[in-house]
């Protein structure tokens, strides 16, 4: 099985927090739902980053559904491929409308405006968010922001999602919400959180980031989340 | 700042504001903003207070029909006119000719009293006329608007921004006003004072900054390449032709009351 997204020997420096992946190892394969713990600061968001182009590694390779990515004008094609989900939601619902910020994606991928438009209805409607098609993006609540952000990112039909944090600052129910819709997705994801009960939920695998070196973790897998991998 | 100087962005960001259906709404947003534009041309140029008192009386009217809140209107207009106010006493002081009265040592002008008059009329019939045409609009659709009237799309983009972020960043700052507050800060007149102001207004900037490299980033994530579509359709209806045929009579005729 050939890996989604590979890293080999990334490498990445701030001038002043120094060193923050020292030569990681990586590989993302099909179906898999990877947890990505680390202390605040260890450089998760920045790994993550890196992945779709949006900072340039010092050092190392980046291979992305099947190809080496090493300059801008490759990692549009991989933003378009590996949905990210920005840890604040504010980052990302930029437009107007709820409708408007959903059919971004399509539209830039080249969809025509009847195409996008039906893509984001179909996208909300699945995540059970149809009616706020009109809200304005910014009078939602948090939960509805990350579930449109959600969205967004589904709109685009994504292979692979990048998922920043997302059940930070979310009440239970939103929350369990998010989880539930999460887990029915076929897609890869790599997730970062602190949310040590969200990931048992979800993870298939566990890394952390400490010292600037990926380790791989044991998870401590609930008998529900057995059964139901094996089935997926 | 005092409640009725409040910005009146502050009511736009809502949108939601209680605002019934008029007539003006009707009327297709494109032709509202240039009926103001050439409303605002015509008064501006005029001198004669026939004009201007038309000109004052259509505003008023059409503020009417546009069924524009008493109180806020009033608030929005009575901020404007603070802008104008020094600038209103001071001329009649400042501008040479027939002497009207005298008031401490100072002669006050006919000239500058009338001339005085007319920037104050001049100035509250455009607002008013922009409060009623284009302020019942929301700043989306005023941004939609200017788009398709072909302002360059900087222009549109910054607007929409502005409309999208203003209360993002109005949060982050009464957030940080809020923890400052909660570490007993009051404002005073001292040094301590000025430089906590200023420390968070810097803070301010630099998480504004901050956060628009993160939008950049996150459109470019979704595949943003410098193009903007617009999801809106306008198309001029059964009012603009009337609105339209209306306006251009009306205008011509003020303009030509100039030269009676």
């Amino acid at each position: 099985m050939t890996a989604l997204i590979e890293t080999r020997g990334l490498f990445y420096r701030y001038p002043r927090r120094g060193v923050v992946l020292d030569k990681v190892d990586f590989a993302l394969y099909p179906g898999e739902r990877v947890a990505l713990t680390g202390a605040n600061g260890a450089g998760k968001t920045t790994f993550l980053h890196l992945l779709v182009g949006l900072k340039k590694a010092k050092g190392g390779e980046i291979h992305a559904f099947g190809e080496l990515r090493s300059e801008e004008k490759h990692f549009v094609e991989v933003r378009a491929r590996a949905g990210f989900l920005f840890q604040d939601p504010d980052d990302q619902l930029f437009c107007p409308t709820v409708l408007e910020d959903v059919a971004f994606g399509p539209l830039n991928l080249g969809k025509s405006r009847d195409e996008a438009l039906q893509i984001a209805r179909e996208t909300l409607a699945s995540l059970g968010m149809d009616g706020f098609e009109e809200r304005v993006t910014h009078q939602l609540s948090g939960g509805e922001k990350r579930m449109i952000t959600l969205a967004c990112v589904l709109a685009m039909n994504p292979d692979v999602l990048l998922l920043d944090e997302p059940s930070t600052a979310l009440d239970t129910e939103a929350r369990r919400r998010l989880l539930n819709t999460l887990k029915s997705l076929p897609h890869a994801m790599i997730i970062i959180s602190h949310d040590d009960e969200f990931l048992t939920e979800l993870e298939t695998r566990r890394v952390r980031l400490s010292d600037a070196k990926l380790v791989e973790e044991p998870i401590q897998q609930t008998v529900a989340v057995v059964s139901e991998t094996e089935a997926a | 700042m005092p409640q009725f100087l409040e910005h009146s962005g502050t009511s736009w960001k809502g949108q939601r504001l209680k605002h019934t259906q008029s007539l003006i709404d009707s009327v297709d947003p494109r032709v509202r903003v240039v009926a103001a534009f050439f409303f605002a041309l015509v008064v501006v140029s005029s001198a004669q207070f026939s004009v201007l008192l038309i000109g004052l009386g259509t505003a008023l009217v059409m503020a009417r029909l546009a069924h524009l809140n008493f109180k806020r209107t009033l608030r929005r207009v009575i901020a404007m006119d603070m802008f104008m106010i020094f600038l209103v006493i001071m001329l009649p002081f400042t501008t040479p000719g027939e002497a009207l009265f005298e008031l401490g040592g100072f002669l006050a002008s006919k000239e500058g009293l009338l001339h005085a008059c007319q920037i104050a009329l001049k100035a509250n019939a455009v607002v008013l006329c922009l409060l009623a045409l284009v302020g019942t609009m929301s700043a989306t659709t005023l941004g939609y608007a200017m788009a398709r009237l072909r302002v360059p799309d900087k222009l549109v983009h910054l607007l929409l921004f502005t409309v999208r972020y203003l209360d993002v960043i109005g949060q982050e700052y009464k957030r940080m006003r809020r923890a400052m507050q909660a570490r007993a800060f009051v404002l005073r007149t001292d040094r301590h004072t000025w430089r906590s102001i200023g420390y968070l207004v810097g803070m301010l900037l630099v998480r504004s900054l901050e956060r628009s490299e993160r939008i950049a980033d996150a459109m470019k994530c979704r595949g943003y390449n410098g193009r903007f579509y617009l999801m809106d359709e306008m198309a001029l209806g059964h009012p603009d032709f009337v609105f339209i045929p209306l306006c251009a009579l009306f205008l011509g005729a003020l303009t030509g009351l100039n030269f009676i």
